[in-house]
């Protein structure tokens, strides 16, 4: 049902989206004649009523996986789109699994052991990683990164290095991945590590903890066996939700470190005023989102039991 | 009347009491109030003005100075005193970052107050639209939705578009919670004896519910606030601020895109993004306190240690 | 040769630490003694220190929690002496709780076989194979068909969540059960079957039962001993029969005089003559006033500020437990009230 309304929004949106497009693709060259404007208004097809005919046709064309071409790029959309996907997948992936990791062990052992040393240092640690833009910490990773370590600067690889089989080139991408993925992870550990804390508070001050307890199982028993799978549960539906934050992320840290990524694309699509490019891009962007949520509530549904029924 | 008054003011004395017992709050009280002085004494706190171009003895511009004397954060690329720059800004992105938050906090409460009291559709319907917002990725739908209204062309000042465009997106949470909270108290008899007695709706919502959820307003505007500093500043930094009025945000699109990293000018891009932090952790402990001082997690859990379990003391003598 | 206590409480007294720096005396100086196969009650009010007490010896207290004084013998170790890895060997092994509310004591996201095949291997007591064999003995014990072993508490009903704990805290087979108000938040029905449940495990398994509740009907129906408590501190404290009969203390009278029926000649063996009043749920009637504050104690005698017969002497001095029985009956009924003078008592 959310589907239908991004793509409604969607398509709304880039239509009222003036500027038009015949005039773009032209640029600045007024000497066109009107007749041949027309043409290409017919090819395009805008000179159908908007609602419903070119909703549909639009719809209808979305649907076979065609999402215009790109005017700035000269390629069709879903093409360029595809080409940088996988690397926008990389990164994300990369730095949502490390912050998770990472995050949730630290919420636990925060959590676990409250108001001490461990427990006050994440705290300071999440709130102050909250605070700082996402793309300023990429900036001051890169020139930290570069200064000192050098690091590259820009891209996915090395520009001798592209076409090349992955498995050659995998340390250059490790380098190149390195500080992007660190700024990602160290943005999104904070968030998980707040969360899986309150969880795990909520989960030991319950009366089956006592019981364990009651059992003979030791703290660390307790925590692995009982508690642990009992908190996780929010973790998985942030997870879903943290999507959409990610790849507003992605778009930052992306432009940052010039990676060749959707995000960067993304942007390059809005300053170059790319429409196709950029409403494409929005309409995948969204409904992986989309369809990451739908995902995620199956997932709750395996872990959690009680949700099976309803 | 005038008991209420008393009330009022030990209420407001306990509260500032236990405010003042919580360092963080009192820290992030001092981070924002610096900031918000900052911003309003501008002219007095800077040197310079953020447009002017310091020149050296032969009358080229001092471009990217290291900070000195003359200019204690350095120059920019073209010559101009970066604290300067920063103390301007604070005006900017103080001020959209304020008003963002409020119309995000406006819109949401008003929501979350119709739709926890009336139920029904109104309440499916808030629920539909805050599922699609939160589903939609904030930043592309912002871009997209700057963009499009920069080309219409409508003659709008581009801050006040980013301010539009983050108090409606931005209100959802805020929306969720007044309704979860206006739910709770709906539930409670008072509200059933006024209906019964004949009161109006507005009447209710506003003697019975308001008061309540007020303090929720007040630590979730907080918030929000920081929320809407931090996203002016993101959207400032891909260009979607106003060039002549920098924010933080702008001032960093303008170290990023100017080389201020490649040439080594720290002084350029560390400055607002600091400042950006100063503002938004001060925010943030100011809306935790708030929100400590609400709902203070009393009780210890289960595994909290327990070795002072058997404290037996001695008998004397032995 | 008289047999030896399986548990034996001396003058065990704890304390909280609040939140505002404020101490709340939960206990003090509690002693009672039980015997192998004997069930003992413990009654008073919400807040008297019941649970506390339970929790004190089981050493699950709070974090803010503090034992100050005392010795809790177990089979003859103080078991305030162990450190907590002895204790938790003994957990579960020798002794085990059902706790108060035991419909959420059950974890949500495990399964009930599962949660109660965990306790028995935790403590090495056989193999998987023979493990999972008793889970099944166990279930049928209470009455919980076998099949439903794999099935999560949210699909059990509240009275079969109950009868699961109870399957579980037996599953070590251990010699002292601990019962936190087994029948709270149960309904009428429920309450008999769980009580006859209790009464049948005890009689095949012979353990010892303290338990813990408000409900004077069931403590008449159930207990051969009976501990009153009030304020922390243990009132009266006798055989059921004599508590019932003849209560010494001011504060028991008021409680029995709330039941007329139970205040009348009983037999209490297991099994016989039911009093009408005991159809299970039968709170204690208001005695005018409220418990006292853990951290704001009256001085004297605790139950003083509500007594009807105090004297002077009740505002400035706490009576000690005297022994109020007939001598050379072979029993004790220990009261503590200014106003008996039984015998003193030295080892209590």
């Amino acid at each position: 049902m959310t589907v239908i309304v991004v793509v409604f929004i969607n398509f709304m949106l880039f239509r009222v989206l003036p500027g038009d497009p015949v005039r773009a693709v032209i640029g600045r060259n007024v000497r066109i004649s009107a007749e041949t404007q027309q043409a290409l208004r017919e090819q395009f097809g805008l000179d159908k009523p908007v609602f419903p005919d070119q909703f549909f046709d639009t719809l209808g064309q979305w649907a076979q996986g065609n999402l215009g071409v790109s005017w700035s790029l000269r390629r069709p959309v879903s093409e360029v789109l595809m080409s940088k996907l996988w690397n926008t997948l990389l990164l994300i992936g990369l730095g949502q699994v490390l912050a998770i990791i990472f995050g949730v062990t630290l919420g636990l052992l925060a959590g676990w052991k409250r108001k001490t040393a461990i427990d006050m240092g994440a705290l300071t640690f999440s709130l102050v990683a909250w605070a700082i833009p996402t793309f300023w910490l990429g900036i001051i990773l890169l020139a930290a990164g570069s200064a000192w370590f050098g690091l590259p600067t820009a891209g996915i690889v090395s520009p001798a290095n592209t076409g090349k089989p992955l498995i050659t080139i995998l340390p250059d991408l490790a380098r190149h991945l390195f500080l992007p993925t660190l700024t990602l992870t160290i943005l999104y550990l904070g968030e998980y590590m707040l969360i899986m804390r309150s969880s795990i508070l909520d989960v030991l001050s319950e009366d089956y903890i006592l019981t364990s307890k009651a059992k003979g199982l030791s703290d660390w028993q307790v925590l692995w066996r009982h508690a642990l799978k009992n908190a996780m549960l929010p973790i998985v539906t942030l997870i879903a939700l943290n999507l959409g934050f990610t790849v507003s992320g992605a778009i930052y840290i992306e432009t940052v470190f010039s990676y060749d990524g959707l995000g960067k694309l993304f942007q390059t699509a809005l300053v170059k005023q790319d429409y196709p490019l950029l409403q494409g891009a929005f309409l995948l962007l969204a409904v992986s989102v989309i369809i990451a949520n739908m995902a995620a509530d199956v997932l709750y549904a395996v872990l959690d039991p009680r949700v099976k029924e309803t | 009347m005038n008991e209420n008054r008393t009330l009022f003011k030990r209420n407001l004395s306990d509260f500032w009491k236990a405010f003042r017992r919580n360092k963080l709050g009192l820290l992030g009280g001092f981070l924002v109030l610096t900031a918000i002085l900052a911003a309003t004494f501008a002219p007095l706190l800077s040197p310079y003005m953020p447009t002017e171009v310091i020149r050296d003895a032969n009358g080229r511009g001092l471009t990217f100075a290291p900070p000195s004397v003359h200019a204690p954060l350095g120059t920019d690329d073209a010559g101009r005193d970066i604290w300067s720059q920063l103390i301007y800004g604070a005006r900017v992105s103080l001020t959209v970052g304020f008003l963002a938050g409020f119309i995000a906090m406006f819109v949401g409460s008003l929501f979350g107050i119709l739709a926890g009291y009336f139920g029904g559709r109104v309440d499916n319907l808030l629920m539909r639209v805050t599922d699609v917002l939160l589903v939609i990725p904030d930043l592309p739908l912002m871009l997209v939705l700057v963009a499009t209204l920069r080309q219409m062309d409508l003659r709008i000042s581009p801050l006040v578009v980013l301010v539009a465009v983050i108090g409606l997106l931005y209100w959802t949470s805020t929306a969720r919670l007044i309704r979860s909270q206006v739910l709770t108290i709906k539930e409670r008899q008072f509200v059933a004896r006024s209906r019964a007695i004949g009161a109006g709706h507005a009447h209710i919502i506003r003697k019975h519910i308001l008061p309540q959820i007020m303090p929720l307003i007040v630590t979730n505007t907080v918030l929000i606030i920081s929320t809407a500093i931090l996203v002016e500043s993101g959207l400032a930094f891909l260009g979607l601020g106003d060039p002549t009025k920098p924010s933080w945000g702008a001032m960093l699109n303008f170290a990023f895109d100017r080389s201020a990293v490649t040439n080594g000018a720290w002084w350029f891009y560390l400055p607002p993004g600091f400042a950006i932090v100063w503002v938004t952790l001060g925010c943030v402990l100011l809306g935790n306190v708030l929100e400590e001082m609400l709902n203070p997690r009393l009780t210890a859990h289960h595994l909290e240690s327990n070795q002072n379990m058997i404290a037996i003391q001695k008998q004397g003598g032995e | 040769m008289t047999i030896q206590p399986l548990l034996s409480v001396r003058h065990l007294t704890t304390e909280f630490h609040l939140a505002d720096k404020q101490i709340a005396r939960a206990l003090e100086d509690v002693s009672f003694d039980v015997m192998p196969g004997q069930t003992i009650g413990l009654v008073g009010e919400s807040g008297c220190g019941k649970t506390t007490t339970l929790m004190a010896i089981m050493r699950l207290l709070p974090a803010s929690g503090r034992i100050t004084a005392g010795n809790v013998y177990f089979n003859g170790t103080d078991l305030l002496t162990l450190s907590e890895h002895e204790m938790r060997s003994l957990r579960w092994k020798d002794m085990a709780i059902i706790f108060q509310g035991a419909m959420n004591a059950l974890n949500p996201v495990m399964k009930i076989g599962d949660q109660i095949r965990e306790a028995i291997l935790l403590h090495n007591l056989m193999q998987r194979q023979a493990a999972e064999q008793r889970v099944d003995e166990l279930l049928e014990m209470v009455g919980i068909p076998r099949l439903r072993r794999d099935q999560y508490p949210y699909q059990y009903s509240g009275g079969m969540r109950q009868r699961a704990m109870i399957a579980m805290a037996l599953a070590c087979s251990p010699d002292l059960l601990f019962a936190d108000e087994p029948t709270t938040a149960l309904d009428v029905m429920i309450q008999a079957q769980v009580l006859e449940l209790l009464k049948q495990i005890q009689k095949n398994l012979g353990l010892a039962i303290v338990l813990v509740t408000h409900d004077l009907g069931v403590v008449a129906e159930m207990c051969d001993t009976v501990v009153v408590m009030y304020g922390g501190k243990v009132a009266e404290y006798g055989p059921a029969e004599l508590v019932y009969n003849q209560p010494q203390h001011p504060y028991t009278q008021r409680l029995l005089e709330a039941f007329p029926d139970l205040s009348r000649s009983i037999e209490l063996s297991a099994g016989s003559h039911r009093p009408d009043a005991l159809s299970g749920g039968q709170d204690l009637a208001t005695i005018p006033g409220t418990p006292p504050r853990l951290n704001a104690l009256p001085p004297g005698c605790r139950f003083n500020p509500r007594c009807n017969k105090s004297m002077e002497i009740c505002t400035q001095s706490a009576p000690k437990l005297v022994d109020m029985a007939t001598p050379g009956s072979g029993a004790r009924q220990l009261a503590a009230c200014h106003l008996l003078n039984g015998t003193e008592i030295e080892d209590l």
